[in-house]
């Protein structure tokens, strides 16, 4: 994932900017056409800070804020060297450039959990060379020397005098100079802010209303409009009377597509009406008799084929024929939808001049190169602004949202915004891939673990998205979880099929992770109760030669009292490392006839190195619920092609009433810094239905984990 | 048809279908944009409004059935986030992506009004809002914060 990274050099070079603020940013070869239009501009494009006559700081967010809280990690990355009090600094989102570039996908997006392992060390040493640059114009301005002078919360003092300037004060002067490129970075002993919780800079616009989502971009002359997608996936439209539409008072147009409508009216509830009343002829293709049975079938038909290899320690056939005691299981899990609360959408304005686009996007960076694609426009037309995202969870990485308001309003003549509704949104996802698993395991005489087998089906999301990240047959995506496992097993052998399924499929929170450490971690429960040995003791074994991973397991089985749950409850635990953080859960749950209760989830995490800690802990919580709903709810099935479920009404989501008490730990080991976004998701399931084995001696080998055993919620 | 509204202490005037929920008048005739769509079938809480100082899900309910309620949204709870739900999501930092919280706040608000203690099982029971960032537990503590404040 790091091929073709921006040198340190390129990434981190200063440029300054006329216009009242100085602009400390990137300088990545630009024409120079496009370099004069930055310079006769006071905007920040490609620049990463501006510093305001009051000596507030702004600080440009090129990453999408979707709840993870990078509107306020990436500034304070910038702020911790830049000395400047957190009360001063400010942010708002970036346009596309190069200066955003996340270096891990070398493109402007956000998702893997990725934001900060990107910018970590790069925004850093942005904020240090900023502020020696700022110390250099002061010193020049008080005609001292600059290593004479101190500098805090925006001040440089000069020491023996006590004369001071403001970095507002010689912003100008700095602008003049340049800036030095390597300064040493702060040890992390001395940070004021990294570390320590900082309010979000987001909360304020998100307790009044103010806060500007995908859906409240409002422009001049802008219409709005609805899209109805084929009910199956690859089908066409064959026609559609726009009669019925029209007649509605406020709709202005029916455009048909290749394969879907968008009606364009002047509110979004005419365009809906209007959609509503159309009876579109379609043309179902392939797909048309697709089913869940079939989905099963075609799934269950990769566990007789040969796969590929993905992983592979020791012999694991061999080991297998040796172990004294051996167990199999086959794992299921459904697609899912992401449901983000904010249904899909986009604002588009296409026009003679160039396009504009608006979206809660999280690939703001692929948008220039999708309009062009789409309008023939040339990239360099092309704006982009990202809005808040009301939720991305992998969703918004997709394009076809954008791609609808495009074609809208190209057709128009006139800005448009593509609302979808929630059944849209529902029925036509990019989904979570079912997968099918066998593993098989075994045990010495004396319950050592010895071998472990896996054989993964599923459909890949690579295959389609980054069709050069697989190789030799696999996407490491839908093997992750398993492949990378950090337990220590001798004989290991993990396979994959690549089987489609006519269900488009795609990032979805934690990816393979969400599948495989479900299985992962249920067969470790199931092996451990084939040896007779406590689940956390087998794990430790596991991991004896993994310290990290070893010290949040211990820390887990503190406190979450691993052993003694309260009366009436038992424990199930489970421990995955993905994203480049270690996530163990302990889920305390009761059955009471056959009434799953879910009391507690404790969690220990180790993100090497923390920014927020207020986020991690958030982030945590967040993924739990979400993996909660997964857990006890999700499915999507098919039906004559089509996604039966439609609304939160037959998509149930985890609300209040089953909402857990959740006991978050950070135990941040200073290992290498890891991602927060996904990482507390792959333990929930598996610690649920670890703990659901612990209280009823049920195994709960299908998601969601009522399916296939008999509880209710 | 011709409707006269009284929003956040504002009379207006909106010419609508009769059957236009009440969201979209809010969103798209008066640009009020706190008030969000999430279901458009009453699910989801996104669009909680209050009329006569009740929550109401906006999404479902016509404008024509509003008659002369008074009308408040997130934007007119306070002009300064004073009000003591917006400074207990505040120091509880509540939102993650924020899509739910207007929604969550003027569910919250209206409980408040009528019960000024809510225990657990009372929010549990009166606030059916989904958050899908999973902020609940952060909401709860922010309740009982602004319910004590």
């Amino acid at each position: 994932m790091n091929a073709n990274q921006l040198s340190r050099r390129q990434f981190l070079k200063s440029s300054t900017l006329a216009g009242g603020a100085l602009v400390i940013g990137f300088h990545l070869p630009l024409s120079r056409r496009r370099a004069q239009a930055i310079a006769a501009s006071d905007t920040a494009i490609n620049a990463w800070l501006k510093i305001h006559a009051d000596n507030t700081v702004t600080v440009l967010v090129g990453s999408s804020e979707m709840g993870q809280g990078v509107f306020t990690s990436i500034p304070m990355l910038l702020a911790e060297e830049l000395e400047i009090d957190w009360s001063d600094v400010r942010a708002e989102m970036a346009p596309v450039a190069p200066a955003y570039t996340n270096l891990i996908f070398n493109m402007q997006a956000t998702g893997g959990s990725t934001t900060i392992r990107s910018f970590y060390e790069a925004l850093r040493q942005v904020g240090a060379n900023t502020r020696e640059l700022l110390v250099a114009a002061a010193a020049q301005d008080m005609g001292v020397y600059a290593g004479e002078c101190v500098v805090a919360k925006g001040i440089v003092t000069h020491t023996a005098s006590g004369e001071a300037r403001k970095y507002a004060e010689v912003a100008s002067i700095a602008a003049q100079l340049t800036p030095p490129e390597n300064t040493a970075l702060k040890p992390a002993s001395d940070w004021k802010i990294l570390g320590t919780p900082a309010q979000r800079l987001d909360v304020p616009a998100k307790v009044d209303g103010s806060a500007g989502f995908g859906v409240d971009v409002q422009i001049d002359g802008m219409l709005v409009a609805t899209v109805r997608d084929c009910p199956v996936f690859g089908g066409k439209l064959k026609s559609v009377d726009d009669k019925p539409a029209l007649a509605v008072a406020g709709v202005k147009a029916v455009i048909p597509l290749e394969t879907a409508f968008i009606v364009v009216a002047d509110g979004y509830w005419p365009a809906k009406k209007g959609a509503d009343r159309l009876q579109p002829e379609w043309d179902f293709g392939q797909n048309a008799d697709n089913s869940s049975e079939k989905i099963s079938t075609l799934l269950a038909s990769g566990l007789e084929q040969a796969g590929n290899n993905a992983h592979t320690v020791g012999d694991a056939k061999v080991a297998l024929q040796a172990a004294a005691k051996t167990i199999e299981a086959i794992y299921e899990s459904p697609i899912l939808a992401h449901s983000t609360m904010e249904p899909m959408n986009a604002t588009a304005s296409v026009t003679a001049d160039g396009v504009e686009v608006w979206a809660p996007t999280q690939g703001q960076g692929i948008v220039p190169q999708v309009v062009n694609g789409v309008l023939g426009t040339p990239v360099e037309k092309v704006q982009v602004h990202t809005t808040f995202l009301g939720g991305g969870f992998g969703r918004r990485f997709e394009m076809d949202f954008v791609v609808y308001a495009l074609l809208a309003s190209k057709v128009v003549g006139a800005p448009v915004k593509v609302m979808w509704s929630r059944e849209e949104d529902t029925q036509h996802d990019f989904y979570r891939p079912p997968s099918l698993a066998k593993v098989q395991g075994g045990l010495t005489e004396d319950n050592k673990l010895v071998v472990m087998q896996a054989h993964i089906v599923s459909p890949s999301i690579m295959s389609r998205v980054f069709p050069d990240w697989v190789q030799n047959g696999i996407d490491s995506s839908s093997v992750e979880g398993i492949a990378d496992s950090p337990y220590s097993i001798p004989n290991m052998s993990v396979d994959y099929v690549m089987q489609e399924v006519g269900v488009p499929v795609g990032f979805w929170r934690s990816v393979g992770n969400s599948q495989n450490g479900f299985v992962m971690e249920s067969f470790m429960d199931e092996l451990a109760d084939a040896g007779g040995i406590d689940p956390v003791e087998l794990r430790r074994q596991l991991l004896h030669d993994k310290p990290d991973q070893l010290a949040v397991l211990n820390k887990l089985a503190e406190v979450s009292n691993w052993g003694n749950p309260g009366e009436g409850r038992h424990q199930g635990v489970a421990i995955v490392e993905s994203f480049g953080s270690i996530v163990g859960e302990v889920a305390e749950v009761s059955v009471d006839n056959d009434e799953l209760t879910l009391h507690k989830v404790t969690c220990v995490v180790d993100c090497g190195t923390i920014i927020n800690p207020d986020t991690v802990e958030a982030q945590m919580q967040s993924s739990i619920i979400y993996g909660l709903t997964a857990a006890l709810y999700g499915e999507i099935t098919i039906d004559q092609g089509r996604v039966q479920q439609s609304n939160f009404h037959d998509y149930q989501m985890v609300r209040f009433a089953q909402t857990p008490e959740i006991d978050v730990h950070l135990a941040p080991s200073g290992r290498e810094l890891g991602g927060i976004g996904e990482p507390a998701l792959p333990p929930l399931a598996p610690a649920v239905a670890n703990a659901i084995f612990s209280a009823t001696g049920k195994r709960a080998r299908k998601l969601p984990l009522t399916k296939d055993i008999q509880l209710t919620v | 048809m011709n409707f006269d509204l009284k929003v956040n202490g504002e009379s207006h005037s909106v010419d609508v279908d009769p059957d236009t929920p009440l969201l979209w008048v809010l969103r798209d005739n008066l640009e009020l944009t706190g008030t969000k769509f999430g279901c458009g079938i009453a699910q989801c809480g996104a669009c909680t409004v209050h009329l006569d100082g009740k929550a109401q899900r906006a999404c479902v309910l016509p404008v024509q059935a509003v008659g002369d309620q008074a009308i408040t949204t997130i934007e007119g709870i306070s002009t300064d986030r004073g009000h003591p739900v917006q400074q207990a999501w505040i120091d509880e930092q509540v939102p993650q992506c924020g899509y739910c919280q207007s929604g969550m706040i003027m569910a919250v608000t209206s409980l408040l009004a009528e019960n000024t203690q809510p225990t657990d099982d009372d929010i549990d029971g009166a606030i059916t809002n989904i958050c899908r960032c999973g902020t609940y537990n952060r909401i709860r503590k922010a309740i009982h914060r602004a319910a004590s404040a």
